[in-house]
């Protein structure tokens, strides 16, 4: 029962830490690029509503996860051209524009509130699933679940691996000197913004078409500030960022356990379904506190220097700096 | 590969950066370009290079006209720049630096890029780790790095702009032998541009001189040095006289600190300074002298050891008490720490003036600021945003916001970057101030500003402090070596 | 001259129909009549003298909390823990409207006191975690709101508990004296109004003229030059965010003791993130601070006319009220980019770029 009970909490895990994974994975392509898309918790809840209602109009759960990737992409152009373009300050825009998408959801999908809905289906892979422990925590959930396996794997081998890649760091870390090099910094910038965007979106339907389904006011709440603090914590490196993704999720299926034991009955379970938030961001605190400085300088530099590496690492050196060719 | 620029015009508003400057470059050739900062070297380089489009004027290249609008099509001719900054990705391995848009293919072949480099560093004898992060390498290397990249690119043209600032005597001795190697062994064209007569007049085969964005000459090399200075100037310079002022009780005395920081840690540092004096920091760039200067006004912690100042111990004060105790900070960056962009002159005189009252009196301090701006010829308004000020200006603006009656002042560079001229007239000020028996201390990079002002200079290594050098006794030579942490190489050769 | 000035009236002007414009496109796509939509509002607003009662009632908190946030914004900082600032004050109002029962004139003072001491704590926190934690004041900002937020849960569902049983719609009324007076039958308080009015008049004063304010500004433009110029950074920032916590907690004890007359666990209700909008609208500058604020109150109290008389969500009117503000930067974006064609066409050269290389690369 022991085990059954760790492997069940273990799936859950997995499973509904897909929106943030994608969320996350695709903010640490656009920051990679040197652009903070800080849009993220509107830019979800829009295209979670779209990707919604456009999966029910139609009832195509494929023409909405489509559509919420589009929304995804949409805004993000616009993050780009009012930050690469008209050189606004990034975070500025950045929190204009989750007010805007934020309350556009709630206008737009007044009429789609609390409506049952298509949503993706489950789908165990075959031969995989019945691997013991490893098959129903990884292996019997559905495509969009695999798809963010994916996402963070090819994320990872794009940018560490291949030659578009290199130049995605490049324009993030030293724009400069990419363009030295005949990289086209802006263009980069607004493809990489783009396509960060369009995983944001695939994200917000990840959450209303295959977590939590159907739309409501508030109902992604949060998700987008929660990624945008994990991508810090995963030190822009996109298997960090997963971990990080899953280990928020933990602690959110750790709150809805405490939250059934008796021991915590008098408390509301506002508190249970916020504490992951609050607690996630703490961890992030504890990590880019100066006390870990402290508590790493006690080591001989050379260990220092990978230690600090390991759990914090660094923001690319362009990130939020506008380039402007001389 | 033979390069000609013709009438080339290249104007920033006003100011007439290029005008109308005419050059040729031959085949296996290392082509000095002089001229003080500011002379218009370092735009014309651009022009070349692609990095600015010139206004007016044409480059050829094998008597064939080019335009260049990036300088990948410059590197796509044949030619390429290395900048004083070199332009890498300082968070990224060197491998990962020498294949970023060079192996054009979709997954970078490493183990051809790790071959190049390794052949390409053993014809030069660069020792380059290709898995060691950037920052983790010495100017020098990074240097050596981008020449590698610009070879593997099949650069014919190699323009170098202020090669030798931040690097040791010796990695200058293997650059100047790489670039003299490049040119007869390779038929490749170098362009070397300086400021200093010494390293011009010992690299160079001809030599073109700028001066206020035109050519005031070209001769071959060998040359009087006389010829070049007048050249350079439009007059003869005399060099300064070393005068000796009357030393006053210590003012600052650092005892064996160690000062730590995650790349490097300064140990067992320990100096006085007395009023008057002038202590000069020498080293490679992050060889410690800047976090022992920090730490001297209370901007770095102090792990071991202890700050004196004037008798009253210092030693884990905060910035506030040294500031109170008479001590100021001058950093190098002028537009990053010593002064806020967007504020005016006013405004800043406003803030220096920590005893005013709450509500600030806006007329008066206009007033004072306008006494500032004519006393320290300072060209601007009250009005006027510091950022649009030059940088001479912006520097004798931070030298007119520090109080009078100093007891010490730390300077970073204090004329980097500076046209001769003002570099003089800011000498010229802090030498009235150690009359007034103010001590100072200061880093640079330029040997010749070390020797040339210091009374005293210390050499840090690697978090090293070497014990004080009287700056008589001391050749710009022995300074090098020091700096490159070979006190015994000397002897040895 | 003339081109310059109406340059200026464009760019208040453009920025308005271009968020008009917006929203009318999304209204068509919905099928609902864009001039009815904006009609509602309109009367939703200003019929009456009881909503423009209201409007003005809405106003006082997104003022105190705008012109707080100018403070912060001042000083480079994203203060975005107003939202849990608001409802410290909130807290510390009740405890003092529930525990004390004394004469009105003491008890809402010491409400509206206690309130401001609530904020200010919070926005110390915030200031502390910067300072002493390190992390971008965004995400502490945040963590601090949920934790707010869970703190005034707690707080309604145990101790201060109703006798018939805890709700989300908050404690029971306050005795009386805890009450804000009103305006004849208006919901509107002239006290508040007035602490409003007065907070725009310090903050401008403050930033303007004196050394605080200075300061506030050398230290949002470039933090390290101000340090090393000799602003004492730690308690400028520290009295930076206090100074927008008090306001912020003044607008939660007003709003729980002029508006509900109780405490809801709801009582932030998004001000805290609108009042944002208003100070980048503001551009920092507190005088414009009451304007933008009455506009987007009026917008806020005329919106739920749309869900009774339209069937449509009232979060048109927070899709109005942000796409004006995105609309504002990028027209300043815009007129940016083509002041610096035309300047580039005369063969002019920003005065930045006129900096010989020597300079750039000290």
């Amino acid at each position: 029962m022991e085990f059954d009970f760790i492997v069940r909490t273990l799936a859950s895990m997995v499973f509904s830490s897909t929106p943030v994974v994608l969320a996350a994975i695709g903010e640490t392509i656009s920051e990679k690029s040197g652009v903070i898309n800080l849009s993220l918790d509107g830019s979800i809840a829009l295209s979670a509503m779209t990707g919604f209602a456009v999966a029910f109009t139609t009832g195509s759960v494929t023409l909405g996860i489509l559509a919420a990737m589009m929304v995804g992409a949409l805004v993000a152009l616009l993050v780009a051209f009012s930050c690469l373009t008209l050189r606004q300050e990034q975070v500025a825009v950045g929190f204009v524009l989750t007010m805007l998408c934020t309350e556009l959801a709630d206008f737009l999908g007044n009429p789609f509130v609390r409506r049952p809905g298509p949503s993706v289906p489950p789908m165990p892979i075959p031969y995989l699933c019945d691997i013991p422990f490893l098959g129903p925590i990884l292996f019997r959930h559905n495509a969009m679940v695999y798809l963010s396996f994916l996402v963070v794997v090819a994320a990872w081998w794009w940018i560490a691996r291949t030659q578009p890649g290199l130049k995605l760091q490049g324009v993030g870390e030293r724009p400069e000197s990419a363009f030295a090099r005949g990289v086209d910094v802006n263009l980069l910038r607004y493809v990489y913004t783009i396509v960060g965007g369009a995983l944001v979106g695939l994200a917000g339907a990840a959450y209303s078409l295959s977590i939590k389904l159907g739309w409501s006011h508030g109902h992604t709440t949060g998700i987008g500030w929660i990624a945008l603090a994990i991508v810090i914590f995963g030190g822009w490196t996109p298997w960090r960022v997963a971990i990080g993704a899953y280990f928020f999720a933990l602690l959110k299926a750790l709150g809805s356990i405490l939250q059934r034991n008796p021991a915590f009955e008098g408390v509301p379970t506002q508190i249970f379904s916020s504490a992951p938030f609050a607690l996630m961001i703490f961890a992030l605190l504890l990590l880019s506190s100066k006390g870990v400085d402290r508590v790493l300088a006690l080591f001989p530099p050379q260990i220092a220097r990978r230690l600090d590496r390991l759990i914090r690492g660094r923001a690319p050196g362009g990130l939020g700096r506008t380039f402007v060719q001389e | 590969m033979r390069v000609e620029i013709v009438d080339l015009h290249k104007h920033f508003g006003p100011v007439r950066a290029n005008d109308g400057v005419s050059l040729t470059l031959e085949t296996g050739s290392i082509h000095g370009l002089l001229g003080e900062n500011g002379a218009g070297k370092s735009t014309l380089m651009k022009c070349l290079s692609g990095y600015q489009l010139p206004d007016r004027g044409t480059i050829r290249v094998d008597g064939q006209t080019v335009v260049f609008s990036s300088p990948s099509e410059a590197i796509q001719h044949g030619i390429g720049m290395l900048h004083q900054d070199p332009l890498d990705f300082p968070q990224m391995r060197v491998l990962d630096n020498f294949l970023l848009a060079f192996d054009r293919r979709m997954l970078p072949n490493r183990r051809r890029g790790r071959a190049i480099l390794r052949e390409l560093g053993e014809r030069f004898q660069f020792a380059l780790d290709p898995e060691a992060e950037v920052t983790s390498l010495t100017i020098g290397e990074r240097q050596q790095l981008e020449i590698l990249r610009l070879l593997a690119l099949g650069a014919q043209v190699i323009i170098l702009d202020e090669p030798t600032t931040g690097i040791s005597a010796p990695q200058k001795i293997k650059l100047f032998a790489t670039l003299r190697r490049l040119a007869e062994e390779e038929g490749r064209s170098v362009v070397f541009v300086s400021h200093k007569l010494a390293e011009v007049e010992s690299l160079c085969d001809r030599v073109t001189v700028l001066r206020q964005g035109r050519v005031t000459g070209e001769v071959e090399m060998p040359c009087s040095v006389e010829r070049m200075v007048v050249l350079m100037f439009g007059r003869h310079i005399p060099p300064a006289e070393c005068k000796r002022v009357e030393l006053g009780p210590p003012v600052l005395r650092v005892e064996q600190a160690t000062i730590p920081s995650y790349r490097l840690t300064v140990q067992d540092a320990g100096i006085e300074v007395r009023a008057g004096e002038v202590v000069g920091l020498a080293g490679l760039e992050g060889s410690g002298q800047r976090l022992f200067l920090r730490a001297c006004a209370g901007l770095e912690r102090v792990a071991a050891g202890r700050v004196h100042l004037g008798g009253q111990e210092m030693t884990a004060a905060p910035y506030r008490r040294f500031l109170a105790a008479g001590v100021a900070y001058v950093p190098a960056n002028r537009l990053e720490e010593g002064l806020v962009g967007e504020l005016t002159v006013t405004e800043h005189v406003a803030l220096v003036n920590r005893s005013g009252p709450f509500f600030i009196d806006w007329p008066a301090t206009r007033e004072q600021a306008m006494a500032q701006i004519q006393h320290f010829n300072v060209i601007g308004r009250p009005e006027s945003p510091v950022s649009a000020l030059s940088g001479g200006n912006q520097q004798r603006l931070l030298l007119a916001l520090l109080p009078a009656g100093l007891r010490l002042l730390l300077m970073e560079h204090p004329t980097r970057g500076l046209d001769v001229e003002s570099a003089r007239w800011i000498w010229q000020q802090l030498m009235a101030r150690r009359e007034e028996g103010t001590a100072i201390v200061f880093i640079s990079a330029d040997l010749d500003e070390l020797l040339e002002y210091s009374d005293r200079i210390v050499v840090f290594f690697g978090g090293q402090m070497s014990a004080p050098l009287p700056a008589c006794d001391t050749t710009v030579e022995q300074l090098g070596y020091l700096i490159a942490g070979r006190e015994r190489d000397k002897e040895t050769r | 001259m003339t081109r310059i000035r109406l340059n200026d009236v464009l760019l208040v002007v453009a920025p308005i129909f271009l968020a008009l414009f917006f929203t009318t496109v999304i209204l068509l796509a919905v099928g609902a009549s864009p001039w009815d939509a904006y009609r509602n509002i309109l009367a939703g607003a200003f019929e009456s003298p009881e909503k423009i009662a209201d409007v003005v009632a809405a106003c006082v908190p997104l003022v105190l909390c705008g012109v707080g946030m100018c403070i912060t914004f001042t000083a480079g900082q994203w203060n975005v823990g107003v939202e849990g600032q608001i409802i410290l004050g909130a807290l510390f109002a009740t405890w003092v409207a529930r525990n004390l029962l004394w004469p009105q004139a003491p008890v809402l003072t010491l409400m509206l006191l206690a309130g401001m001491l609530g904020g200010a704590l919070w926005g110390v926190i915030a200031a502390l975690l910067k300072i002493y934690g390190n992390v971008h004041e965004i995400f502490g900002g945040l963590g601090l709101n949920y934790v707010a937020q869970g703190l005034a849960i707690w707080l309604i569902f145990n101790p201060w508990r109703p006798a018939d049983g805890a709700t989300m719609s908050g404690t029971d009324p306050f005795p009386d004296p805890a009450w804000m007076p009103r305006l004849a039958h208006l919901r509107v308080s002239p006290l508040a109004v007035i602490l409003a009015l007065l907070a725009v008049v310090v903050v401008y004063f403050l930033l303007r003229g004196t050394r605080w304010g200075l300061e506030l500004r050398a230290m949002g433009k470039n933090f390290r030059s101000a340090y090393l110029l000799g602003v004492p950074s730690t308690p400028r920032l520290l009295t930076a965010f206090a100074a927008c916590g008090a306001l912020a907690g003044l607008a939660g004890a007003i709003r729980c003791s002029a508006r509900y007359g109780r405490m809801i666990p709801d009582i932030a209700g998004g001000q805290g993130y609108l009042s944002l909008l208003v100070a980048l609208l503001a551009v920092s500058r507190p005088q414009w601070v009451p304007f933008i604020a009455f506009f987007f109150a009026a917008v806020g109290v005329g919106s739920p006319r749309l869900e009774l008389n339209m069937h449509l969500d009232s979060s048109l009117g927070g899709v109005l009220r942000a796409s004006m503000v995105l609309a504002v930067m990028m027209v300043a974006g815009l007129r940016m980019l083509l002041n610096q064609r035309r300047a580039r066409a005369a063969g002019e050269t920003p005065s930045q770029d006129v900096v010989e290389s020597g300079d750039a690369a000290g």
